[in-house]
């Protein structure tokens, strides 16, 4: 038998909604909230989700459970006074600095202040001024625009378990704060940024370093070349109308391009170089008997996350630099002109800005800008962007194998080495390319392969509370994994920390990791050459320049070292 | 003391301790609640103990140490009458003598143990003398049975307890009743919780009967935070055996293997006795593996709150257990299916489980015929305010706030008039004259807007200012709001804001309608309990006392002549000497005058602090 509700006398079947509030959404019925998020655990703070039923009784819909004969309606006069008094209370004790809030445009709290017709706040505001935070190269925190809707600490605490932050204080003195409130960048933060990509206001965003790329741009001394990773092609686009997962870097590169870069180079290439090296180094692993499990490095808020948290476990991580450090530093080697060089990376990444400030990489990236943060950039240039022409990127980095383009979404990095070990090992020329068992978004994905009779067992995880759980397991040896994919944000980089604000109700409504993904996948799909190693600008790029694989040159260029972060 | 492996054994030493106590023809029994140990009456304790034992008199002070034809000496948990203490109480004659001071031990022990003589200045005097307790009408109104061991047992000692019945109604839980039997005998008794929900116990206990998750987890309440109110602290400080048997009975009713009681760290003595009362009983078997050979077994823990009020609130208990920030989490999942460690659990609060071995002991029918239809038993207050007779006590659910007030608390004090009285707390509400006749039980006083709550009683005259009574609740609740949700958070703290210019003399028009606006919002929305009533004292004072709050906005005068600000201070000019003393000590310069003539102040200037009230020596300064 079906259960049904009725929803604003719409009568809707339930069908294992976890709450009113989704079942309402399958009504159509958007009911407003600020603090749920379908990923994260309810917490029920905002009260803006109130409905009231038939009896005159108030809940609120997003921990409340649907019942079979329930009747409510979730927009009543009384449900509005309460809204808009909730609104008010919210609003008497922010910034309310708009125009000059990152979040302008963006912030729910603006959203539902128009929506509610908010024409008077009609209390004080006695908010104490608070200075922004920005001591970490990833994100500035703004607890002035915090209404403390809890969800930057579900998401470190539950997705991530980073713990960096967490409620201090009672009644209105309640904040977010690091322990003992010092600067975000003393705290065990790893900037995934993903506090920020949850964050309905302005009140935790991914740090802006754009002015220093136009200033860069306008110096008529200075050459500026730009590197773009895989994930932002199949992110940026939705900013300009193309649908979820649209690849766009041909219209990116034009618009680069005008916007006055110099020289517009693809990450994936040096996606290609990191496999080539990583998977020798793989494959002397696990013939000289090296440390295993091997663990990627491409993720720089892993690296930063295990540095802190498994300083035991930091020779099991490839010494591979990451695509974009690997690409700057050859970029920054290879230059032959006069003027000063200044490298730009556009990262799908919030951590990336901080692992370029990295004093082991010597700058070799200048300025990292985050998805969001290019997309401003195209539109303060006044490109209009859907009607560009493609273009593709500058020579000897233009050729990438479909290899590289997935390195994007979480489990790529590892079917892309895969790739390449296996053709190594056995070396037999590798027909089926498509190991898609470490596909998917699942948190954990695991795959065991017979590659010349040896049983190579691997495990490709995103989310660090997902990494921490197979650390664990790696150090107390109860599983066997010889390679280990770490990415830090749920399903990799597509749904990095800088990559477009999605708000809570899209993630519900739209699988956007899955397309994005698909976007990369497809781009795979079409590529003729598939293998890291048959790329040919990467052998010329050693033939060239760099000699031997895992040679001397190589090994400057393209590898580092890890050190366990001292405790404050 | 040894293990007590059957109820053979449990009825054997049973016997004995009886036997014990009933030898001791004279007893002298020092309160040592918390108020009158504030008081000195461990030294008075101490004191009479040594004289006695100067005297040769054969002093038993703990039930094990036998001595013949003995004098029993007991430090009682508290009697309620706090306002007279340290109270010392002499039996077999039932003498209560008041205000006892060391210097008084002496007269005691000659007079009233040496030759049975009353010491007449000690007795209790309201019109007429009082000497013995039950006569006084403070106790006579009373029906003390939660309470009935407090103040007459040892509230250290295990065996007293036991000597008065106590772990009976264990050993038929155990023995005689099956879990399904206990759950309906609550069930059948009405039971409801006395925390302040009034939600009926027995339902609660079937439905983590039903439960199939386990472990279970028996919690109790004991964080009683409300200002004021410390009826669960005298229960777990003067009889904690008789809250420990009851979370015993509802772990084996139940399922549940082990308890926590949490306690709120201000209560020191209470976590002393309770850590004393657990060792006794664990020594005993009475808590453990095999109780009594039952095969049945329940471990219990004593948890402090670090000070948060919101964690008298049940999930934000359990989540203070957990060793979380104390905060209370949205519902569903309720607590009896998901509660501490996401576990089945019975979370009542003190009183409630010092209930429960007098319902198995003495039946469903006999706790049905104390109180009303639907609130049955008794409930206890904490009675304070303007009234004669303040402290602790106990009534029949139904009693009468006239009852209370004017029989049990003797009136109003000072011959005042009664005004209102501020029942439950910071969550609760007032009550007017007009609510005198209305019995004190769960439903009634939901019909009239207030709650029991944990049981505090305010009453207030009328130079109690009502704006001011609700502005000081909502300091507290704002203060101790955790800071979740956003009504409870930034609603609070308006409400006060207002609160705090109506009593400064700045309130503005529109201010009671936003007050009522703020207040039905946050009772509406929050999220827990705390913040569904927080509005609550504001609401019910503007619904009585609305002219009050008027007179303060649009008069801006204090009708009872409360609020500091909105006085005027005036100088009598026939009084005023003209010394100047006056002007010099004001802090703003509001006073001017010449010397030797009458001096004036000028009220646009003057901040009320009082300053020249207290520096003048004619009295010619005046507030009105």
């Amino acid at each position: 038998m079906s259960e049904y509700m009725i929803i604003d006398g719409i009568k809707v079947e339930i069908e294992g909604e976890k709450n009113i509030l989704e079942l309402a959404r399958k009504a159509g019925i958007e009911i407003p909230a600020f603090c749920y998020d379908p990923e994260l655990s309810i917490y029920g703070a905002c009260r803006m989700c109130m409905f009231e039923d038939e009896k005159g009784r108030f809940d609120a819909s997003c921990s409340c459970k649907p019942r079979d004969g329930m009747i409510i309606k979730t927009n009543t006069p009384r449900l509005r006074k309460y809204r808009k008094m909730i609104l008010e209370l919210l609003l008497a004790n922010h910034c309310r600095d708009c125009t000059t809030c990152h979040m302008n445009g963006k912030c729910r709290l603006q959203e539902f202040a128009y929506k509610f017709n908010i024409e008077d706040v009609r209390f004080p505001n006695n908010l104490t001024v608070s200075t922004a935070d920005n001591s970490s190269y990833s994100i500035v925190r703004v607890a002035s625009k915090c209404i403390l809707c809890g969800k930057c600490v579900r998401m470190c605490n539950e997705i991530q378990s980073v713990g960096a932050i967490d409620y201090a204080f009672r009644g209105s003195n309640m904040k977010i704060s690091t322990v003992y409130d010092d600067d975000i960048a003393k705290s065990p933060c790893v900037g995934c940024g993903q506090c920020a990509a949850v964050c309905p206001t302005g009140a935790i965003t991914i740090r802006d370093c754009a002015d220093k790329v136009w200033n860069a741009i306008g110096d008529t001394d200075v050459e500026v070349s730009v590197q773009v990773a895989p994930a932002v092609r199949v992110a940026l686009g939705t900013e300009f109308g193309f649908p979820e997962g649209t690849n766009v870097m041909g219209k990116l590169t034009t618009a680069l391009k005008e916007m006055g870069f110099d020289k517009v180079y693809d990450t994936n290439i040096s996606a290609d170089l990191t496999i080539v090296e990583e998977a020798n180094e793989f494959v002397n692993r696990v013939k000289n008997g090296g440390k295993l499990p091997m663990f990627t490095s491409c993720c720089p808020a892993w690296i930063r996350f295990a540095e802190e948290t498994y300083p035991d476990l930091l020779d099991n991580i490839s010494t591979c630099k990451s695509p974009m450090e690997m690409l700057g530093a050859t970029v920054k080697a290879m230059y032959k002109g006069e003027k000063k060089h200044v490298h730009v990376a556009i990262m799908p990444c919030a951590a990336k800005k901080d692992e370029a400030k990295r004093e082991k990489f010597a700058g070799a990236v200048d300025f990292v800008i985050s998805t969001q943060e290019a997309i401003r950039m195209i539109k303060e240039h006044g490109i209009h962007f859907e009607y560009l022409p493609e273009t593709t990127p500058d020579n000897p980095f233009e050729e990438y194998t479909g290899a590289s383009v997935i390195f994007g979404a979480s489990g790529g990095v590892m079917e892309a080495a895969l790739r390449t070990a296996v053709e190594t090992i056995t070396g037999e020329k590798l027909n089926d390319v498509e190991f898609k068992a470490v596909r998917g978004m699942e948190g954990v994905k695991e795959a065991e392969y017979d590659v010349a009779g040896l049983k190579v067992k691997v495990a490709a995880v995103s989310g660090l509370k997902n990494a921490r759980e197979v650390c664990d397991k790696v150090r107390k040896g109860e599983v066997d994994y010889k390679f280990i994919e770490i990415m830090s944000c749920p399903g990799g980089c597509i749904n990095g920390g800088g990559q477009p604000f999605v708000d809570a109700f899209t993630r519900s409504d739209i699988d956007y990791k899955g397309l994005r993904a698909k976007g990369l996948y497809d781009d795979d799909q079409n590529k003729s050459n598939r293998k890291s190693h048959d790329n040919k600008a990467v052998k010329a790029l050693y033939d060239n320049f760099l000699g031997e694989v895992g040679g001397h040159k190589a090994h400057e260029l393209l590898h580092t070292h890890y050190e366990p972060k001292k405790k404050n | 003391m040894s293990k007590i492996n059957s109820v053979a054994e449990l009825k054997a030493f049973r016997e004995n301790c009886k036997k014990e106590l009933d030898s001791q023809a004279k007893k002298i029994l020092v309160c040592a609640g918390t108020g009158c140990i504030a008081g000195g009456s461990l030294n008075i304790y101490n004191k009479l103990v040594e004289l006695c034992e100067q005297r040769g008199l054969n002093i038993q002070v703990s039930l094990k140490n036998h001595v013949d034809h003995p004098v029993g000496a007991k430090k009682t948990g508290c009697n309620g009458f706090c306002e007279l203490g340290p109270l010392v109480r002499i039996d077999p004659q039932g003498w209560l003598y008041t205000k006892v001071k060391v210097e008084d031990c002496e007269e005691i022990v000659e007079k009233s143990i040496m030759n049975g003589e009353l010491i007449q200045r000690l007795v209790y005097v309201q019109n007429v003398d009082y000497a013995v307790q039950e006569q006084i009408p403070f106790y006579k109104k009373q029906t003390r049975i939660v309470f009935e061991n407090c103040g007459h047992i040892d509230s250290e000692d295990v065996c007293e307890y036991i000597a008065r019945g106590g772990y009976e109604a264990l050993e038929k839980a155990l023995f005689e009743m099956s879990g399904e039997e206990i759950v309906n005998e609550i069930t059948e008794s009405g039971l409801r919780g006395r925390g302040g929900g009034g939600f009926p116990a027995g339902k609660k206990w079937s439905q983590v009967a039903r439960q199939t998750n386990f472990p279970k987890y028996v919690v109790c309440n004991g964080d009683e935070g409300d200002p004021g109110a410390f009826m669960d602290r005298s229960v777990m400080e003067g009889n904690p055996h008789s809250m420990i048997e009851g979370m015993i009975i509802a772990g084996v009713a139940t399922g549940a293997t082990e308890g926590y009681i949490y306690v709120r760290a201000e209560y020191p003595l209470a976590v002393a006795r309770l850590q004393l009362a657990i060792k006794q009983a664990v020594e005993l078997g009475l808590l453990g593996d095999n109780i009594l050979g039952s095969g049945k077994s329940f471990n219990l823990h004593i948890n402090r709150g670090a000070g948060a009020f919101v964690c008298g609130e049940g999930s934000a208990l359990t989540a203070s257990i957990e060793g979380k920030r104390g905060m209370p989490r949205t519902k569903p999942p309720r607590t009896v299916e998901n509660g501490l460690f996401d576990k089945p659990t019975v979370l009542n609060n003190v009183e409630t489980f010092a209930n429960v071995s007098l319902i198995i002991n003495k039946g469903s029918a006999w706790f049905k015929s104390i109180g009303t239809e639907t609130s049955s038993g008794t409930k206890a207050f904490a009675l304070t305010g303007n009234v004669n007779n303040t402290g602790l006590i106990e009534v029949p659910m139904g009693t009468t706030l006239r009852e209370i007030i004017f029989e049990i608390g003797g009136g109003v004090r000072n011959g005042g008039e009664f005004k209102a009285v501020q029942i439950g707390g910071p969550s609760g509400g007032c009550l007017t004259k007009e609510h005198l006749d209305l019995p004190l039980d769960f439903d009634s006083l939901s019909k009239a807007g207030a709650i029991i709550g944990s049981g505090g009683l305010v009453v207030m005259d009328n130079n109690t200012c009502m704006v001011e009574v609700a502005r000081f609740f909502m300091d507290f609740t704002q203060k101790e709001s955790c800071g979740k949700c956003v009504p409870c958070r930034e609603g609070t703290k308006r409400m006060l804001e207002i609160l705090n210019r109506i009593v400064d003399g700045q309130g503005r028009d529109g201010d009671i309608e936003m007050l009522k606006e703020l207040g039905e919002t946050i009772s509406k929305t929050a999220l827990c309990g705390l913040g569904k009533t927080a509005a609550g004292p504001v609401l019910s004072t503007i619904k009585y006392f609305e002219d009050e709050y008027r007179a303060h906005i649009y008069d801006k005068k204090c009708p009872a002549g409360a609020c500091q600000k909105l006085k005027t201070i005036w100088i009598d000019p026939e009084l005023c000497k003209g010394c100047s003393k006056c002007a010099r000590n004001c802090p703003v310069g509001a006073i001017k005058g010449e010397i030797k003539k009458p001096f004036v102040i000028d009220n646009d200037k003057c901040i009320k602090c009082g300053a020249c009230l207290s520096s003048c020596a004619f009295k010619a300064i005046k507030e009105i």
